[in-house]
């Protein structure tokens, strides 16, 4: 109590090194060099090398906000790749959020069997990566793969898929909703943490089932509803292994992502500047789009034992 | 309004005619309710079939002849089961048992750090009392902020400058040192919840800091334990992004880059049966995992909200 009371009083730079403090750094250790070396230190460094044109082999030459100027005056790609990735980003994830919760409600109807279900359906979301990527580039092959080859049983003459300029966006977001399972699982405990209370106060108010759900269960798990919207958008944002494997931004730049311009840039040119002006753009964009969901959340999303202020 | 003409007919309709008609709405009612049930089961095994029909192609594609796999109508099941795909995929031009060993050794150092080293760091953000500590902890989820797209080029000139391009040593040692700040969080939340009183009696019994850590929150720690190697392995195993950057000679090669030079190996459509053979190889340790472990992932998953 004593001893408590007397460290109350200093600041911390003056109270004597506890054993436990120190054990405390210990345990750290790893983490705080890892984040010296592997996190801080290449923040800092990219900051300054996306100020400099650099091919990595010469010195860097500085040239001040030069790359960010041209990126958004003087980069067709660029200015392609925005809006490609933003097309993908707004069709796959609201499309993933409606999907993933129609597929929670069904699973959460009580039925024999539903958990042979569940596991099909949650199944596509473990496996990820190069080996789903060229399946999926198959399945998308106009001649041989399965949903041309379904299509021509009914007799439609199916589009080019992943070959298609204008096809390619609309192929990748069937793709990802393939791997709904995810945000399926996150939303299938949400709606299992509703009080059945508030469904039988509801139905002895005569409210029918759609009624309930747009009064009970969407507000009741609204927080779920957010959560997945904001990694849907992070990760979304930054899709790059499939387009890789399947198109390498093509045909005709129509999936150059964010991130496969930036790899070219990096990797393919050696114009390591320039790919990080990319990338300090590419992470502004993610923080403004979280930014603005956080400040609507107050909106639309419920917190349980809030009061509502007028 | 219509309650009140009921009652109004229940008063006017002898007994028996009101006993029939409670009979007859009842059994409306179950037919209803088994009608409804019908209709989902048929709207679940739709979308079961939707999302099973791509794993049941890859299969049956692997097992196919290569002329067969440009047949139309698709035969789902091929006229011969030739299991010699696999042999020739992964013992063929690409040395696929190499590229397994590589992934399986950067993943089973991550597995280290992810579990045994964040769990440790986790544990002192939950127990230890130190100076600084709510700042360091800030900067630990600040890190989660963080896109790795950032990090690409200055990893990249770093591990140059180390000597690392083309070396396995980039892929595990930022692991090593418990880069995974999401696990931390859930480390540390879930120590939390362990009661005080059990670090107290081990104290009393002359346990060190170190000593609780050890004896008291790993054995008790199994459900998060278990969720993060999962969750870890799933990462590690599929990651392509740091791979094809820092690594450039076959032999180093894991097996996500090795199915994409097995991609450009077999470019001609009729070599299909041996590109599907080799990725349901690259699977297996997921889909394994998935199927031994279901349970606590879903569990996993529903209790710390992480994507897959």
């Amino acid at each position: 109590m004593t001893q408590a009371s007397m460290t109350i009083r200093r600041p911390w730079w003056q109270r004597p090194i506890t054993q436990e403090a120190l054990i405390f750094y210990l345990c750290l250790t790893p983490w705080i060099v890892g984040f010296l070396v592997f996190v801080a230190g290449p923040m800092i460094s990219s900051i300054y090398i996306s100020l400099t044109t650099w091919n990595v082999i010469s010195p860097p030459q500085f040239v001040g906000l030069r790359n960010f100027v041209k990126l958004f005056t003087d980069d067709e790609d660029f200015l392609k790749s925005l809006w490609v990735t933003t097309y993908y980003t707004f069709g796959a994830v609201p499309l993933g959020l409606i999907v993933g919760l129609l597929i929670a409600l069904l699973m959460n109807v009580k039925l024999p069997g539903i958990t042979i279900f569940r596991t099909i359906y949650y199944l596509p979301a473990v496996v990820s990566g190069v080996a789903v990527a060229l399946l999926w580039q198959w399945i998308f092959n106009p001649q041989m793969g399965v949903i041309n080859g379904l299509l021509w049983l009914v007799g439609i003459r199916g589009p080019g898929w992943i070959y298609n300029e204008q096809w390619v966006i609309p192929s990748f977001i069937i793709m990802s909703l393939w791997g709904v399972g995810s945000g399926m699982i996150i939303y299938l405990a949400g709606l299992q943490s509703v009080p059945t209370e508030l469904y039988e106060a509801a139905s002895i108010d005569g409210a029918n089932k759609v009624r309930q759900f747009f009064a009970i269960t969407l507000p009741m798990i609204s927080p779920v509803l957010f959560f997945n919207l904001i990694a849907g958008i992070i990760a979304t944002f930054q899709i790059f292994t499939a387009a890789f494997v399947m198109t390498q931004g093509g045909p005709n730049n129509a999936s150059l992502f964010l991130v496969i311009l930036l790899y070219r840039h990096a990797f393919q040119y050696f114009a390591m500047g320039y790919a990080s002006a990319i990338a300090w753009v590419m992470f502004a964009i993610i923080m403004l789009f979280t930014l603005l969901v956080f400040r609507s959340s107050s909106l639309w999303v419920y917190y349980e034992g809030e009061v509502k202020k007028d | 309004m219509n309650s009140s003409t009921e009652i109004a007919r229940g008063f006017t309709s002898s007994e028996e005619a009101r006993r029939e008609a409670a009979r007859r709405h009842k059994q409306a009612a179950r037919l209803r309710r088994s009608a409804v049930v019908v209709i989902l089961y048929l709207v679940l095994l739709a979308g079961a079939a939707l999302f099973l029909i791509p794993f049941v192609w890859m299969v049956t594609t692997s097992l196919k002849s290569r002329s067969e796999v440009m047949l139309l109508p698709i035969r789902w099941i091929p006229a011969q089961w030739l299991w010699s795909n696999y042999t020739q995929a992964l013992f063929g031009v690409v040395p696929f048992t190499t590229f397994y060993k590589n992934s399986l050794i950067i993943v089973a150092f991550d597995l280290i750090g992810d579990v045994f080293v964040c769990a440790l760091t986790g544990y002192a953000f939950a127990r230890l009392r130190a100076p600084g500590k709510s700042a360091l902890f800030i900067l630990v989820l600040s890190t989660l902020m963080l896109p790795e797209q950032v990090l690409l080029v200055p990893t990249y000139v770093l591990y140059k400058w180390f000597g690392w391009l083309d070396t396995l040593y980039g892929l595990f040692v930022p692991n090593l040192l418990a880069s995974g700040a999401f696990y931390i969080f859930l480390f540390r939340q879930f120590f939390q919840t362990i009661h005080r009183e059990l670090d107290d009696a081990a104290k009393i019994d002359g346990c060190g800091l170190l000593g609780i850590f050890w004896s008291i929150m790993l054995p008790l720690s199994r459900p998060v334990l278990v969720t993060v190697a999962i969750l870890s392995f799933l990462g590690h195993w599929n990651s392509f992004l740091w791979p094809l950057i820092l690594l450039k000679s076959e032999e180093n090669y894991t097996v996500t880059i090795g199915l994409r030079y097995f991609q450009s190996y077999n470019t001609e459509s009729s070599n299909l049966p041996l590109l599907m053979a080799a990725s349901i190889v690259a699977l297996i340790p997921c889909l394994a995992i998935f199927f031994i472990a279901q349970r606590s992932l879903i569990q996993g998953v529903v209790v710390t909200g992480v994507k897959g």
